[in-house]
């Protein structure tokens, strides 16, 4: 496959790793060490499991795997909305196949499904648009998730529905935000991360000047990286370089997609579409501001949240949960007491156990509970 | 033609009588009788398997239900040795299924079974309201018969044994995939759904030391391999770079985010080989069409832990996980 | 997060509805064109070019020449190292 197998080089793999072992024992970064790279993206974190890219990297650089599993940081208020949409009568809901087993508090759409609720998965927004048009009696729901990667599918789909005058659509809408995110990582004091490996496909739609507070205001190197094990590898030879030499800039190693200011025809159906909310719950974090978006109120209309008589109430998650530790690089998966024992990919209890890109759940499946 | 009650039982009755024409269906009495002559002749062990099928959409790229319900269990009895000589088949069909569709999945079944040298020998059918069941289900049985001295168990994997794989992995799950209207995906795959017996006839004929062997269906390869390390109680190796994957393959699980490895397979067997045997046993696999592209994907390490690990294409190291449940498309 | 794959523009399904079909690895799939369409860039023009598919859109067109350029950058990598070791 172009454009990915030459980036699966198992060869320049090593290189790479062994080129990093070298820089790692330079003077500058050996007094660094452990040099804590967090990559922002659960992309990037499936990346590194599958391929156990933690094996190519030299003592002394850990990775933190964070927040930006869309997934994952699901509140189960809105899995406990959907599950309520999905048993009228006259609703079908559309998903994509990744909410499926994500736990609300009375379980999850695969498990309503197998009661007997209409629900489908979709591999695109586009997809469930056709199945309002092949079913024009019912109310076909969309439950849009995703980061501003996904955003934009989810804005033309929209807008396609509008031109076509296609009433029975209807979006709810869970799309969040990455940098609100960070920014909240990075006020944390227990935050313990020395630079970051940024969202390569959310950057192709925002671009790359929203990370600039990271390196200007908090001093920390940013690598906008690809997905494939080359890509991630050289964006921490990009990152100890900065590091080295004493920079913190936002560089880009994927740019063969990725440029400064982001797509500007995915932008704008964006903002045609969406609003920032007050604030918005996210799995594990709890309420950030402006961190999530819903339809403007020229498309109401379209609004799935109008089904629905009253939202859930937010419920207090666990209180041993110990996620937002894992996430600022304080706590392993493996050193939190729930992992693999109250908390399992099947029985899931904190966030990042909920979809293979969480890091829990990362490295339970590729790395075993042991 | 949709037709409902009994005319539809009629009809029924007259395209599986007319399709499958053997002596114990023409007899038309309660039971098959079979002579045991023929079975005692060919070994001193009875294998009996049973399976359910249930599939949408019933026809897919390279086959149908009917072909699978006949290669899946002809393939159950075949990967333990033996080999298949009768299969009961039993139908559940919901009103309203296009007679012309189940011509042509019984049609299917006939060919499957002559091409797999086994002969159906009884069966049953009902037909349920609409609405009571979905489309069809069908339900098949089979007898074979091991010969002295195969004996092929999971538990029989030793330390230094290679794993081997008759060929390109997640054919069948890929293909199903595809066939989904949901998806909107096109490409030229067909589903590898097709009778072992030969092959492992042709394999047992070698003499090699097989230690166990499975049929890699739901659950893939993955499913398959952890079975024999839970059975040896060693843990197994497989090498990503040397599993045979067909690029239409590979690119259905690019796009949805899935691993070939937990794709189902409906004409593949995983084996378990003495390594001194692994490469002459391949060579005489890739003789027969049903292994063209056998090769050897893995070994059976000394560790004493129930674990599969995959060496990764980029040299790391990683567990194989089990697929769990329904194999969801990831957009994320 | 975002599963993007690169696929190749094979054919043009619709150009009032920006919608095409690429190709991944043999699969073909119907995407949607209106992320990588400008005023200068016509749905013909991009039969044959790269983008990266999510979700059924293609969401970039991917540079050959930015590419190459990575992968030029990594060879150099090891060269470089070595070169700065021998220095004193």
């Amino acid at each position: 496959m172009k454009y990915v197998d030459e980036f699966r080089n198992p060869v320049e793999a090593r290189r790479l790793g062994e080129h990093l072992a070298r820089r790692m024992a330079l003077p500058e970064l050996q007094s660094r060490r452990p040099v804590r790279i967090m990559e922002v993206c659960g992309g990037h974190t499936h990346t590194i499991f599958r391929y156990g890219l933690e094996a190519l990297l030299p003592e002394g650089i850990e990775l933190i795997h964070g927040p930006g599993c869309p997934v994952c940081v699901l509140p189960p208020e809105r899995i406990d909305d959907c599950l309520t949409l999905a048993e009228q009568h006259d609703v079908i809901l559309t998903t994509f196949g990744d909410a499926m087993r994500v736990p609300g508090s009375r379980g999850s759409l695969l498990q309503a499904r197998a009661r007997g609720a209409d629900i489908r998965t979709v591999y695109s927004p586009l997809d469930a648009l056709q199945v309002a048009r092949d079913n024009p009696d019912r109310k076909v729901v969309f439950f849009a998730l995703g980061f501003e990667t996904t955003m934009p599918g989810t804005a033309i789909t929209l807008q396609q529905a509008v031109e076509e005058g296609i009433a029975n659509f209807y979006l709810f809408c869970h799309h969040v935000t990455i940098v609100p995110i960070l920014k909240a990582l990075l006020d944390d004091p227990f935050m313990q991360v020395d630079a970051f490996i940024g969202p390569g496909h959310v950057s192709m739609v925002i671009g790359m000047t929203p990370y600039t507070f990271i390196a200007d205001q908090y001093r920390k190197p940013v690598v906008v990286a690809g997905f494939e094990p080359l890509d991630i590898l050289q964006s921490i030879v990009m990152v100890l370089e900065q590091l080295r030499e004493g920079r913190t800039e936002v560089e880009n190693q994927y740019i063969r997609v990725v440029s400064r200011d982001g797509n500007r025809q995915a932008l704008q159906a964006v903002a045609d579409v969406f609003a920032l909310r007050a604030r918005s719950s996210w799995r594990g974090l709890g309420e950030i501001e402006r961190s999530g978006v819903g339809l403007k109120p020229a498309y109401a209309a379209f609004d799935a949240e109008r089904l629905l008589v009253a939202p859930s109430v937010r419920r207090a998650e666990p209180v041993d949960c110990r996620c937002s530790e894992v996430l600022k690089g304080q706590l392993h998966p493996r050193q939190c007491p729930l992992f693999g024992r109250a908390c399992t990919p099947e029985h899931p209890r904190g966030a990042l156990m909920v979809s293979s890109e969480g890091a829990c759940a990362a490295c339970h499946q590729y790395q075993g509970r042991g | 033609m949709v037709l409902g009650g009994l005319a539809m039982r009629r009809l029924i009755e007259e395209v599986f009588l007319a399709t499958f024409d053997t002596p114990e269906l023409a007899s038309m009495e309660d039971q098959a009788r079979l002579p045991l002559g023929d079975v005692i002749a060919s070994g001193d062990r009875l294998a009996f398997t049973t399976d359910s099928y249930v599939i949408d959409p019933l026809e897919f790229p390279g086959g149908n239900i009917g072909a699978l319900a006949v290669n899946g269990t002809v393939n159950d009895l075949a990967v333990g040795g033996a080999s298949p000589l009768y299969l009961s088949c039993g139908f559940i069909i919901e009103e309203g299924l296009p007679l012309e569709q189940l011509r042509r999945i019984v049609e299917a079944m006939r060919d499957a079974a002559e091409q797999a040298e086994v002969r159906i020998v009884t069966g049953d059918t009902k037909v349920v309201p609409h609405g009571k069941g979905d489309k069809l289900f069908i339900n098949t049985s089979g007898i074979g018969v091991i010969a002295p001295g195969v004996e092929l168990a999971a538990h029989r994997c030793r330390p230094g044994d290679r794993v081997i794989v008759s060929g390109t992995v997640g054919d069948h799950g890929a293909a199903v995939l595809q066939a989904r209207e949901d998806l909107a995906l096109e490409g030229g795959l067909l589903s590898d759904c097709r009778s072992l017996s030969g092959l492992v006839r042709d394999m047992l004929s070698t003499g090699a030391d097989i230690r166990a062997m499975r049929d890699a269906t739901r659950g893939g390869v993955a499913a398959v391999v952890h079975e024999f390390s839970s059975a040896s109680g060693r843990a197994i190796r497989l090498f990503e770079d040397r599993l045979p994957v067909r690029p239409e393959v590979r690119g259905v699980c690019e796009i949805l985010g899935l691993d070939a490895l937990h794709f189902a397979n409906e004409g593949k067997l995983v084996a378990v080989v003495a390594a001194a045997q692994a490469n002459w046993l391949v060579a005489r696999m890739r003789q027969h069409p049903a292994g063209r592209d056998a090769c050897v994907i893995g070994e059976v390490l000394p560790d004493v832990s129930v674990q599969v690990r995959l060496r990764t294409l980029m040299g790391g190291e990683r567990l194989l996980d089990l697929p769990v449940g329904e194999l969801l498309p990831r957009i994320c | 997060m975002c599963l993007g794959v690169p696929g190749e523009i094979v054919a043009i399904d619709s150009a009032a509805t920006a919608s095409a079909v690429v190709e991944i690895s043999g699969v073909r799939r119907r995407v949607n064109l209106t992320c990588v369409l400008t005023d200068n860039i016509r749905p013909e023009s991009l039969l044959g070019q790269w983008v990266l598919v999510h979700t059924g859109f293609a969401m970039s067109l991917i540079d050959a020449a930015e590419a190459q350029h990575t992968l030029t950058l990594l060879a150099e990598l090891e060269a470089f190292s070595v070169d700065q070791e021998a220095a004193p």
